[in-house]
């Protein structure tokens, strides 16, 4: 029985696992498919290399935001400098279901994200002067990663540990 | 703060003179061409397309003359040479390399025709090399390859596929009719394709020898060659050899024209000039005598305008203000500072006609957000200390460029301000440097409070800026309405959203839901309580009535009025997307944290200071360089989706005024 009291700690570094992971994995899918429309266009038009790069970071950020609750995981159960806090299984658990929201939101909306910048890195080919919209397409499939963000990181703050 | 006021400019002036007018109105820059009268009888526009492609043609020959210099004699450039902008020239320049085109251009064509007799002898080249590489196996022969024998014998000279042994060919033959006695087959050379032979025999067994080798898929030399191959290649390598001295000199002719960088550009963009004259003068109605031009000029460029051309021409002059109907171009007049986001104003879409200019507004909410979201002292010190450097040192770059950089220095400067509220600098990097070198942490304190401590705080601020910024827009459209003299629509469409969301917000503050958030109980007097619930109740029940007041069915227009409180929601999620300032400038202090703490753990000593160094370079470049994009894409999207979507409808077309557009330089203007 001794092991499954034990495992506060592990239940809390697989939160920040799965925040990094899935948000990241969400930005790698989304950056890879952006940059198969950004390499195409500069093919053809080299002079467009700046703005279709811009265009194919934008679905980058999902993994900064799952970067960044892993970070503040791994501080708050003092994993980052001094020793591991003690901490019982519902508190790990917490803390896992806390860093759920950016993980598997950021998955999925890089992935959509890395589709609608493809769409945009077209609009750039095309009509160059339309940059300024253009970028607020992908823009828009971003918000719903920053409100998992922020629910993430506001539950991982409120738990006490 | 404004969208210049537009007039409509006509002028009927002496056909001689239209070509000095046309020239004089380039040379000014400010009026946009609009023709009137085009199908009025007695007009008729002059053809000038050939004109306009000969000039064309010869622009074009002297940007190619300046490819060819630039690939044979290149300047050097450094990184940012692409913001030093165009020279600038005195008029007097441009009219002497007008005086010279002839010249000039002469040079240009030659310098086209060197390089296109650089490329054809390249091309020579390549495929004598070809000949080479094909004649290569044959070296080792010592006869003409074309050589056919001599009188009594004959030889075949030729190649089979390399599965082919010499065995398979002397066994195949064997089995000729009759059996070619004698021959001699011998290998010159082999390879995993093929194989290279001569075949001697006598030459009367020529024939079936002949057919024997074909069968066996023989082929025969595809070049006729009259000498060894030898000789041959001493030959294609004497003419390779001459072809390369072509190609020197040719290019070291070229190299003696590089004197005639400047000139060329001058005349490119002389005939450039003048394509665009022509391209305008042909849109021109003109009877026998008589010419008309018409278009849009800014009121307070009309004054300057009619002293260039009234007072100097026998032609008349008109004044019109804008019709009711027509759609004029617009132009923007804002301050130093705010005129530096007209960029992202542009980007969205300008102000159509009688539409309000929200640059201004737009240009303290822009440079406020972006500093919040990026916030820390350091990067914004960075930002603005670049851009002032780059905007200091090439004054002349181009005007998009030029603004933009002045929003990025601004939008550096509030970061940097921010920065020093929520105490960040790079970071962490006090602390983790004191820390780790030193031995002993050392804080720089915050000025307002550290994010990361208390998000919660950061959020409901956040949102209260947002409830303004959005409120500000709101207020926009109210003034617009107001302005039109719809009173009603902005009683119905401003007033009560104002009551009502105001009302919500008042009943919302004293809650323990916020006091959850806020971790403050904030207690009002029961007469803000009562007035906060009549506030709510007014708006929601005149928005229920008012809304679909175009309607005249009664049921209908109360569903409608239904239908329009739903967008509470949508006010609702558009105050919640500013929860982006607090998770986009905390997503720039962690990262830069993470920095700080992969780079501290070197330890101490010169090892930990090198790999501290490295880490802290390479991560902050990578950090302020996504926050950066992070910070100006969802600063405009604020802009562009929240604000713009209170108010805005843009869709006005940019002021284009005909004018010299150059490439190279910049005529300096004379008074």
């Amino acid at each position: 029985m001794s092991i499954w009291s034990n495992l506060g700690l592990v239940y809390a570094l697989l939160g920040a696992a799965v925040a990094v992971f899935l948000a990241g994995a969400g930005s790698a899918i989304g950056v890879g498919i952006a940059g198969q429309a950004a390499a195409g266009v500069v093919t053809e038009d080299p002079s467009k290399f700046a703005k279709v790069l811009i265009m194919q970071l934008l679905p980058g950020t999902q993994g900064i935001y799952g970067l960044l609750v892993g970070f503040i995981t791994l501080s708050k159960v003092g994993l980052l400098g001094g020793g591991a806090a003690e901490l019982d299984p519902q508190t790990g658990l917490l803390i896992l279901a806390a860093c759920m929201p950016i993980g598997i939101v950021g998955l999925i909306s890089g992935k959509y994200q890395g589709m609608t910048s493809a769409a945009s890195i077209g609009i750039v080919a095309k009509k160059p002067d339309q940059f300024g919209k253009a970028m607020l397409f992908p823009a828009m499939v971003e918000t719903y990663a920053i409100l998992a963000l922020l629910i993430s990181i506001l539950a991982v703050n409120a738990v006490q540990i | 703060m404004a969208v210049l006021q537009m007039q409509r400019i006509s002028i009927c002036g002496l056909k001689k003179d239209r070509k000095a007018i046309l020239e004089k109105i380039q040379t000014l820059g400010v009026m946009e061409m609009s023709q009137i009268a085009e199908d009025e009888e007695g007009f008729e526009k002059m053809d000038t397309v050939n004109a306009r492609q000969t000039f064309e043609k010869r622009a074009q020959a002297a940007d190619q003359a300046l490819a060819v210099l630039d690939a044979y004699v290149p300047v050097k450039k450094s990184l940012l040479s692409s913001l030093e902008g165009k020279k600038l020239v005195s008029s007097d320049e441009i009219a002497r390399a007008a005086d010279e085109k002839q010249e000039i251009i002469r040079k240009a064509n030659l310098l086209i025709t060197k390089s296109k007799e650089i490329a054809e002898a390249k091309a020579n080249i390549q495929k004598t090399e070809n000949q080479i590489e094909a004649l290569t196996p044959w070296l080792t022969l010592d006869v003409p390859m074309n050589y056919e024998g001599t009188k009594k014998t004959a030889l075949f000279i030729g190649t089979v596929a390399a599965e082919v042994t010499p065995q398979m060919l002397y066994d195949r033959l064997a089995q000729a009719e009759p059996v070619p006695d004698g021959t001699d087959i011998q290998v010159v050379y082999s390879d995993k394709d093929m194989l290279c032979l001569t075949v001697l025999c006598l030459r009367k067994d020529a024939e079936t020898v002949e057919e024997a080798l074909r069968s066996c898929g023989f082929a025969r030399p595809s070049q006729v060659i009259t000498n060894t191959p030898a000789r041959q290649k001493a030959l294609y390598e004497a003419e390779i050899e001459k072809l390369n001295k072509g190609i020197k000199e040719a290019e070291d002719e070229i190299r003696g024209y590089a004197d005639s960088r400047k000139d060329l550009e001058l005349v490119s963009d002389y005939f450039r000039t003048r394509a665009e004259k022509y391209e305008v003068l042909g849109t021109l109605p003109q009877s026998q005598r008589t010419f008309v031009m018409s278009g849009y000029v800014p009121r307070r460029y009309v004054r300057a305008l009619s002293k260039a051309i009234e007072e100097k021409y026998d032609c008349v002059f008109d004044i019109e203000d804008i019709k009711e109907d027509e759609e004029p171009p617009t132009l923007l007049s804002n301050n130093s500072f705010s005129s530096s986001v007209e960029g992202v104003l542009e980007s969205y879409g300008l102000p159509h006609k009688g539409e309000f200019d929200p640059t201004t507004i737009m240009s303290f909410f822009y440079v406020f957000f972006f500093g919040m979201m990026l916030s820390d002292a350091a990067y914004g010190a960075i930002i603005a200390i670049a851009c002032y450097v780059v905007l200091k040192k090439f004054p002349r770059m181009g005007e998009g460029m030029h603004k933009s950089l002045k929003m990025f220095m601004f939008c550096g400067v509030s970061t940097m301000v921010w920065g020093i509220l929520f105490g960040g600098y790079f970071g962490n990097v006090v602390d983790i440097v004191s820390e780790v070198f030193f031995g002993k942490a050392v804080t720089v304190p915050a000025l307002w409070f550290i994010p990361l401590n208390d998000p919660m705080r950061l959020l409901v601020y956040s949102l209260a800026f947002g409830v303004v910024h959005l409120f500000v827009g709101l207020g926009i459209k109210g003034y617009m309405e107001l302005k039109d003299g719809k009173v009603l629509d902005f009683f119905c469409d401003v007033v009560l959203w104002f009551a009502f969301l105001i009302g919500l917000i008042l009943m919302l503050l004293p809650t323990d839901i916020f006091a959850s958030i806020a971790q403050t109980q904030i207690v009002f007097p029961p007469v803000l309580n009562t007035i906060a619930k009549a506030l709510a109740i007014i708006g929601a029940v005149g928005l229920v009535l008012m809304s679909g007041r175009e309607n005249k069915n009664p049921v209908l227009r109360i569903a409608l009025g239904a239908y329009d409180i739903y967008n509470i929601t949508g006010w609702l999620s558009d105050v919640l997307s500013y929860s982006r300032l607090l998770a986009l400038g905390l997503a720039t202090g962690v990262i830069a944290s993470v920095v700080n703490q992969m780079g501290s753990m070197f330890g101490k000593g010169i090892v930990g200071v090198i790999g501290f160094a490295l880490v802290f370079v390479v991560g902050h470049t990578l950090n302020l360089a996504i926050n950066l994009l992070g910070a100006y894409v969802h600063t405009n999207r604020l802009q562009f989706v929240e604000f713009f979507g209170k108010f805005y409808e843009g869709g006005g077309k940019p002021f284009e005024p005909f004018k010299s557009d150059t490439k190279y330089v910049d005529i300096k203007e004379e008074n």
